[in-house]
């Protein structure tokens, strides 16, 4: 099989947030990076699928410089090829999708594996316009999938419940945490990511669809009242929340 | 000017956030001075969108087929866009649901449209439409407007309240789109339910355990109080990994993200990722044995103590407000 998986290189969970000077982004000083959480389980099952049926695993990524860091994560882990779209330019999620479908058109890849979601912007939206870019379908969430006599069958989380969606290859997968256990990588993959050639494109400019205008820290205004330390604290508790905050 | 509204049902019932985002559009249509339509896909509904009218809305759409009861995505896709072309909307609302963001990139692709995932305000600025959404887990907001004609926003549940208004009769017109078997390239074949108990992404309350709980059967005390109030069930991701919880009920950055009227979190001590999840709930109450646990930091209300004999102790006092 061949299979390409699309990272995204993020500031790291306990990032704080400041905003830039011009208003519209977070400042960049102290921030780390790291491999988007939700991309590993991708990464995982793309190196599953390839372990069970043979093939080659891409992992391809839009950005600067930096992003080559989460290039060489996933070659750690053990994917076989790493391609940068090199742009540092502001781009909407339009915009890096379209740019990673051109890449991966004549890719001619069975199947395309995403994270469901970055964790920077939370947009959701690439695995989607990618797959309707390349005119195939794309299953969003996934928690488990299963490919027997040409059909792919994936479970995907909904309100309440779970759905089993049916579809056919080539296709568009995103991870949802449960689908897998990501593999940390070996010494010896780490050794060899240092080594491994990435390949380097510029992708062609694309208008911004979506622009941001400003953004801003929220003001949390917490009552912060601490009602008691015991079990006789409950009555005033619940009188608060049923008479002050009015939410029961 | 039209603002097309997709209203989601699963299995014949239409959703709470369908009609979110119904009063969502009636508002903006209102700003705007634009039509509101909505627009229903699946079988059998007409009897379910003629209650829409109880929301101001006078225009319905209705594609139905037999094939369409389940969620196809490829199909809905291209049923959405083809009537926001035949109506020439401009703008499109869906829930940011798991099926409104697995509908709303294929559908800004087919309109060559921009979106705005997940919003949690809209407003109307120098006769742009300025939409609000949390990123970075919540730690800051942006504020984004769309250049392209048509312009798509889903909004995040819970946040948009459903208003009835002065009632009308709504016509409700039927579209035909031709459908065939590449139509439905996928297709949802099987829906299993997890608990019955509402999904923490719309219950309007949350209830939340974590390593705090101490071990798995303490979560029936959780699952009581839920049950009391008709609340759903929440995680850490702590217990979650533990495999004390489902994967389902894990709230935070790599969990759902949750906006309750209320957030009860029960042994959390309050990580950053945790908060990603839920640190736009409208009320928090926390209750955790340790004073110096971070949750008290964005907590309204908190109890120093015990999670498991608080618990109990909650469950009476709420049959007795309720008059169970
Ligand atoms: C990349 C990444 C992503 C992550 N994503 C998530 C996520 O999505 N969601 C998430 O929740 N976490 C996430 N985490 C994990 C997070 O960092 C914390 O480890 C986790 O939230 C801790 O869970 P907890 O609060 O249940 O456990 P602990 O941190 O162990 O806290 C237990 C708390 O219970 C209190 N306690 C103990 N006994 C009692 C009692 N009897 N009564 C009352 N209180 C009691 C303690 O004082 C303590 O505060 C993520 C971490 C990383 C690195
Ligand atoms: N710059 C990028 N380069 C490659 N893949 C990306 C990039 N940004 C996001 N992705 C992929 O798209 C998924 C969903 O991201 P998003 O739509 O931004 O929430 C991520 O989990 C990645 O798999």
């Amino acid at each position: 099989m061949k299979l390409v998986v699309c990272v995204n290189h993020v500031p790291d969970t306990e990032t704080k947030v400041n905003v830039n000077e011009d208003g519209k982004k977070i400042h960049p000083v102290g921030v780390n990076w790291m491999l988007n959480p939700f991309d590993e389980y991708a990464i995982e099952e793309a190196l599953r699928l390839k372990e069970k049926n043979g093939g080659e695993v891409i992992a391809l990524t839009l950005g600067g410089d930096a992003h080559k860091e989460t290039l060489r994560k996933s070659l750690a882990m053990g994917v076989d090829k790493a391609m940068l779209l090199k742009d540092d330019t502001l781009r909407d999620s339009f915009a890096i999708g379209k740019a990673l479908a051109d890449a991966i058109k004549d890719m001619s890849a069975d199947m395309i594996l995403f994270g469901k979601q970055s964790i920077d912007y939370y947009d959701e939206q690439i695995p989607g316009i990618v797959g309707e870019l390349l005119g195939i379908p794309s299953v969003s969430t996934i928690v488990k999938m299963e490919i027997a006599d040409g059909k792919v069958h994936c479970e995907r989380e909904i309100e309440g419940g779970h759905e089993t969606v049916e579809t056919s290859l080539p296709v568009v997968i995103s991870a949802q945490k449960g689908l897998n256990e990501p593999r940390y990588p070996s010494l010896k993959g780490i050794m060899g990511a240092k080594s491994k050639p990435i390949e380097e494109k510029i992708p062609a400019a694309f208008p911004l669809k979506v622009e941001t205008l400003a953004m801003h820290k929220p003001i949390a205004s917490r009552v912060k009242k601490i009602i008691g330390t015991d079990d006789t604290a409950v009555p005033e508790l619940i009188r608060l929340l049923h008479e002050e905050a009015k939410v029961i | 000017m039209k603002i097309l509204v997709f209203t989601e049902q699963r299995e014949g019932k239409f959703k709470r956030t369908a009609y979110e985002a119904i009063s969502a559009g009636k508002k903006l249509a209102t700003e705007l001075n634009a039509e509101l339509i909505a627009l229903a896909i699946g079988n059998n509904l007409d009897a379910q969108v003629n209650e829409f009218g109880a929301y101001g809305i006078s225009r319905v759409i209705v594609v139905a087929d037999a094939r369409l009861q389940m969620y196809s995505t490829t199909a809905y896709a291209k049923i959405i866009a083809e009537v926001a072309e035949k109506e020439n909307a401009q703008i499109i609302f869906l829930s940011a649901s798991q099926m409104g963001k697995d509908l709303a990139p294929r559908i800004a692709v087919k309109l060559d449209a921009g979106c705005a995932s997940d919003c949690i305000a809209l407003s109307v600025e120098n006769g742009d439409i300025v939409a609000t959404r949390p990123v970075y887990a919540g730690k800051a907001t942006i504020n984004v407007k769309i250049n392209s004609a048509i312009k798509i926003f889903t909004l995040r549940p819970n946040v948009f309240t459903a208003k009835t208004t002065d009632a009308v009769t709504p016509t409700i017109e039927k579209f035909p789109v031709a459908l065939t078997d590449a139509d439905f390239a996928s297709k949802v074949i099987h829906i299993s339910v997890a608990t019955g108990r509402p999904d923490v992404t719309e219950a309007t309350i949350v209830i939340s355990g974590g390593r705090g709980m101490k071990a798995p059967e303490n979560f029936q005390l959780i699952e009581a109080l839920a049950d009391t109030l008709g609340a759903g069930v929440g995680a850490s991701r702590a217990v979650v990994d533990a495999g004390w919880r489902s994967h389902d009920e894990q709230v935070g950055q790599t969990g759902k993200t949750v906006s309750p009227s209320v957030y009860i979190a029960c042994g959390i001590s309050g990580a950053v990722q945790h908060l990603a999840g839920m640190s736009g709930s409208k009320c928090i109450v926390a209750i955790n044995k340790d004073k110096d646990a971070p949750i008290f930091q964005i907590a309204d209300y908190g109890i120093v103590g015990d999670a498991l004999t608080v618990l109990p102790a909650m469950v009476v006092e709420v049959k007795k407000l309720l008059g169970k």
